[in-house]
């Protein structure tokens, strides 16, 4: 505790930059995949080539990943843009998979009703589908989120500032303290964006609280295990 | 920019695909961490997962110890239990193995709550013990998931062995990686980088046939014939 006490400004400022370098990929990866999804659950065949290539991006190794980048897209090597952009597509990778199933999660019959009801396809999309599809979007978002915060300290190993910075460090000077307080960070950061994200959903999506959200949200026991692979290093 | 090509050139080097700094010495290496923390982690995960997917019970239990095993960020856990054991390869396979473990788990009880409810009353009326229930009907229907959960483990257990490699002692790909940081010999970071990512791509690759091939001999019904 005496460490941490006496460490309290650089403990705040790696929070900081984890949780940037946590929320700019979260959010970006789920603005570029909501589009992605939508037109994706359109054809069953683009569908299977879009779920193929989000499964093999999800497979190559973090740190392998942040290091070839640079070659890429001439970015440096010790950049934190690497591993903004590797996360992000990670990100993409997990979120493509959830918003497929969650535009196929609504129902067709509700969507004739809306077309026969008077919906342009524009409306329909953003004020039908968007909203029917939120259960699921949102607890493919969490899966981001906890997987992606787990993931920025590996950035550490690259020199680029978070809180794993506080493992390679304690590491190097023999710290316990300073090791446990970086998990414990980690893990208050994931708490804290998962807590943000089921309060949006319950805010944004009313109608859904309660035990029909837990319905809803079900996913298949594949989807279960592929979101598991969530926070490989 | 000649990164890409002093990157080819590492590549085509014989001195780098022989002894014990070699590619060939460091691909077995890491597959041999791989292969032992995946079967010591499914040996502990999958009987467990079985039971529980089997009985229905303690499913609660599993869900959130698997949920908040994900949340722990695996360097942490790396260089945390490195303190203890020190250089070697003991801090390394302990991580490896925990990290299995969820994947393994909620393949096995995810696997056996897919299979159908009255295939299982169906076993159960013609005779079948609890045994043969579990290995003959819900082991073969669930054996494409319990297939998927050890993918997933095996893929997070070799991008994390690549990371292992920052606490001396376990070596495998992720030398090249952290070695060739700290020289700032970036041919080598790339190369060791892309021979890393060769290796999970094969192996998912081998996973997507293992488990079509489960997809395919799955049993149509429940033989009971003896």
């Amino acid at each position: 505790m005496d460490w941490v006490r006496n460490n309290t400004d650089r403990i705040g400022d790696l929070m900081l930059s984890h949780l940037w370098l946590s929320v700019v990929p979260i959010v970006i990866g789920f603005a570029i995949a909501l589009p992605i999804g939508w037109f994706g659950n359109r054809s069953p065949r683009l569908r299977g080539v879009l779920l193929a290539a989000a499964g093999v991006l999800y497979t190559i190794p973090s740190l392998a990943f942040f290091l070839i980048l640079p070659g890429i897209i001439g970015t440096g090597f010790l950049s934190p843009l690497n591993v903004v952009v590797a996360l992000t597509v990670y990100a993409v990778a997990i979120m493509v998979r959830s918003a497929t199933d969650a535009f196929e999660s609504v129902s067709p019959s509700v969507l004739d009703a809306a077309t026969a009801t008077g919906f342009a396809p524009a409306g329909r999309a953003f004020l039908v589908e968007l909203p029917l599809a939120g259960p699921v979007l949102v607890a493919g978002l969490r899966v981001v989120a906890v997987s992606t915060v787990s993931l920025v300290s590996v950035g550490a190993l690259i020199g680029v500032d978070n809180l794993g910075s506080l493992f390679t460090e304690g590491y190097r000077t023999d710290n316990q303290a300073e090791i446990l307080t970086g998990v414990v960070g980690i893990v208050a950061i994931a708490l804290l964006l998962d807590a943000l994200i089921v309060l949006a959903g319950r805010v944004l999506l009313p109608w859904n609280r309660g035990a029909r959200t837990r319905a809803r949200t079900s996913v298949s026991p594949m989807a279960l295990v592929q979101h598991l692979r969530g926070g490989h290093a | 920019m000649s990164v890409v090509a002093d990157t080819i050139d590492w590549l085509a080097d014989p001195a780098h695909w022989s002894g014990d700094d070699g590619v060939p010495h460091r691909l077995v290496q890491h597959l041999g961490y791989t292969c032992l923390t995946v079967a010591i982690a499914a040996a502990i995960a999958v009987p467990i997962g079985l039971w529980i997917g089997h009985t229905g019970r303690l499913r609660g239990v599993a869900v959130v110890s698997s949920g908040a095993l994900r949340a722990l960020p695996t360097l942490g856990v790396l260089t945390y239990a490195s303190l203890f054991t020190g250089i070697g390869i003991k801090a390394a396979i302990f991580t490896l193995v925990l990290l299995a473990i969820p994947p393994l788990l909620a393949g096995a009880y995810a696997g056996l709550e897919s299979v159908d409810r009255q295939t299982i009353d169906a076993a159960r009326a013609m005779g079948m013990t609890e045994l043969q229930i579990l290995t003959r009907a819900e082991i073969p229907l669930a054996l494409p998931i319990i297939v998927g959960g050890l993918r997933s483990a095996t893929l997070q257990v070799v991008a994390t062995t690549t990371v292992a490699a920052y606490i001396p002692g376990p070596g495998g790909l992720g030398r090249y990686l952290i070695d060739g940081l700290a020289l700032n010999d970036y041919p080598q970071v790339v190369a060791g980088s892309i021979v890393v990512i060769a290796l999970a791509l094969a192996l998912d690759g081998i996973f997507v046939l293992l488990q079509r091939l489960a997809l395919r001999n799955r049993p149509a019904t429940v033989r009971i014939a003896a």
